[in-house]
């Protein structure tokens, strides 16, 4: 890295000083690596408190004496408890059943309105593109009390199924406006090539533009999960009883609602619900920041 | 559909047959709109619709049985607890933006220096505050919170400091939703950042540094103005995420102590579901309207010129 710096640098100053330039990049390296070290202390002490409570009995939590950093009689029985209770499996099942719904819902919506927006074009296409982004920014804060009004008039109040159309008011926006881009950038030639050689629309859609576009779907289907597994304020505000809400909103109401918290209970319900987002980013990171980076910054 | 097959064969026979390229011209974007129509579903049912429906629902009395028209929003205005939500809205999102939009910033410029294997482990390791559902780890820190064992209080006091009553007082409180919200958001700069860091040609910075150009020389001259795009996008956009928040401080103070820390979600949903005036209620949300709207306004426009600039 240093010798290709050097290089560029006039031969008269790389001649004069050039330990100097290696040890600046030294320090500069080390340096960089310490102020990281002090963030990721930070970033991860929520986490990592998490765990060593989860892992505590609920003697050594509620006797609230010694350090909370350590856990001196671990055990696992949180967690063993949580997946033998009924409630607890029933809040899984509802966020899989509601997260798979609208990443499907969500896919098969974006895809096909992104399709038609970045490369068929019709009357008013341009100001419908420029609109979904706006949907995007319309925050779920602003539309929770009409649309509780909407889904008591419908009669869906308290009912997980209820919460996938809603999702949709939050992913869709999001995953239309990142294939946009994604389909945009494909070149024109593939899709002449292809009506050329008789191919329908569809059979375009499907045969070339998705697999094409694959890293663009896999960023929108994270995304759609991100939202379906997260999303706190809606089932908040529209699901009641233990059989029909989510992880999210589960852990925070049900949980809590004995006299006492229990709190090793409560880190390890947590920790479960956050899992499986956290093993998609795991493997899929780089992916989601693409499609991220992409949609915020270009077209 | 009998044109079906017309339609794959494109430019050579309509070329030939103006009649038959004009009707070709009208199913394409027949298609085109079909395929959009779920789309337009869930945006004007879900949406538009709802937005609307808030506005008329705001100008009703809380039997939602008469028309007052503005009484909802000046009766708002001329309560103290209210106004305490709008200036803690506002506190709220331009301290948090703020800070992670500094500390987003130093971040890129650290992973910057990092070499590229050893970025992707770092990246991940920051980015965790990120991944896991708010919900989830705000709880995490009510824990840390805690007025009776306090994770954090435990250690100040082991260097024989005072326990702080994070979540009890008044400014503790308005400090840790904003320190949560922090820790959250940064990681979002961070990956904005650094990808607009790297975008920014090399060139520049050995031509700069043959000028003689320091570090901050080079950080005002050439980076900023790289990045002034990203910057802006990224601050409105979290301004607008920021101020609409509603699970942080419904976790960890649920508005208290005295209202202080209310905003204007977790304000519309007291007094909009848990006390059931539903008309107020969405009168308080739609307080938070013409600000997003001035927000995304910008956001918009910066993201056409962003556009333009990649034609």
């Amino acid at each position: 890295m240093s010798t290709t710096t050097l290089a560029g640098v006039p031969g008269v100053r790389a001649a004069r000083r050039p330990g100097r330039l290696a040890r600046d990049r030294k320090w500069a390296l080390w340096g960089s690596y310490a102020a990281l070290s002090v963030f990721v202390v930070f970033f991860l002490i929520p986490p990592f408190h998490m765990l060593v409570t989860s892992f505590k009995g609920s003697a050594e939590v509620s006797s609230m004496v010694g350090n909370p950093w350590l856990v001196t009689h671990p055990t696992l029985a949180n967690y063993i408890e949580l997946l033998q209770a009924p409630n607890f499996r029933r809040f899984f099942w509802n966020s899989i059943k509601v997260t798979s719904s609208v990443v499907v819902v969500t896919m098969c919506i974006s895809v096909l309105a992104a399709f038609s927006l970045a490369r068929m074009k019709f009357w008013g296409s341009s100001v419908l593109a420029t609109g979904i982004f706006l949907t995007y920014l319309v925050p779920e804060s602003l539309l929770f009390i009409p649309l509780f009004q909407i889904v008591s008039a419908l009669g869906l109040t308290n009912n997980a199924w209820a919460m996938v159309p809603l999702y949709l008011t939050l992913s869709v926006p999001f995953c239309t406006w990142i294939m946009i881009g994604y389909f945009a950038s494909i070149p024109k030639e593939l899709d002449e090539a292809a009506l050329i050689d008789g191919a329908s629309w569809m059979q375009m859609l499907f045969r070339i533009f998705i697999p094409v576009a694959m890293p663009g779907i896999i960023a929108a289907t994270i995304f759609a999960f991100t939202v379906g597994w997260g999303t706190f304020l809606y089932p908040m505000a529209y699901l009641y009883s233990s059989d029909q809400m989510v992880l999210t909103v589960g852990i925070v109401s049900d949980l809590i609602r004995a006299d006492v918290f229990q709190w090793g209970k409560i880190m390890a319900g947590s920790l479960m619900a956050a899992a499986p987002p956290v093993i998609i980013y795991a493997f899929l990171m780089d992916y989601y920041i693409a499609g991220l980076t992409a949609g915020a910054t270009k077209g | 559909m009998a044109d079906g097959a017309t339609l794959p064969i494109g430019v050579p026979i309509a070329a030939r047959r103006p009649g038959g390229m004009q009707r070709f011209m009208r199913q394409r974007s027949t298609i085109a709109f079909a395929m959009c129509v779920p789309l337009l579903a869930v945006v004007i049912s879900l949406v538009v619709y709802p937005a609307i429906y808030a506005i008329y629902l705001s100008m009703l009395n809380k039997k939602m049985t008469r028309f007052v028209g503005l009484d909802n929003f000046s009766f708002l205005l001329g309560r103290p607890t209210f106004q305490m939500v709008i200036f803690q809205s506002v506190l709220f999102a331009v301290s948090a933006v703020i800070l992670k939009a500094l500390l987003g910033f130093v971040l890129a410029h650290l992973m910057q220096n990092i070499p590229g294997r050893q970025q992707r482990l770092w990246r991940g390791l920051l980015l965790v505050p990120w991944v896991i559902p708010l919900a989830m780890s705000t709880l995490g820190w009510w824990w840390l919170f805690d007025p009776s064992y306090s994770a954090f209080n435990w250690v100040l006091n082991a260097f024989g400091g005072p326990s702080i009553p994070w979540l009890g007082a008044t400014w503790w409180a308005r400090f840790s939703v904003i320190l949560v919200n922090v820790w959250y958001g940064t990681p979002f700069f961070l990956i904005m950042y650094l990808a607009a860091l790297k975008s920014v040609p090399e060139q520049l910075y050995e031509a700069a540094s043959i000028d003689g150009a320091g570090f901050w020389q080079k950080l005002w001259h050439v980076t900023l103005p790289m990045m002034r795009n990203v910057i802006s996008i990224t601050v409105l956009f979290s301004l607008i995420i920021t101020f609409a928040n509603f699970d942080i401080v419904r976790i960890l103070t649920n508005g208290g102590p005295q209202d202080q820390t209310h905003l204007f979600a977790t304000y519309s949903f007291q007094v909009g579901i848990q006390s059931g005036d539903i008309p107020l209620g969405a009168a308080v949300s739609l307080f938070m309207l013409p600000i997003l709207a001035v927000f995304a306004y910008f956001v918009l426009r910066g993201v056409n010129e962003r556009s333009k600039e990649a034609m």
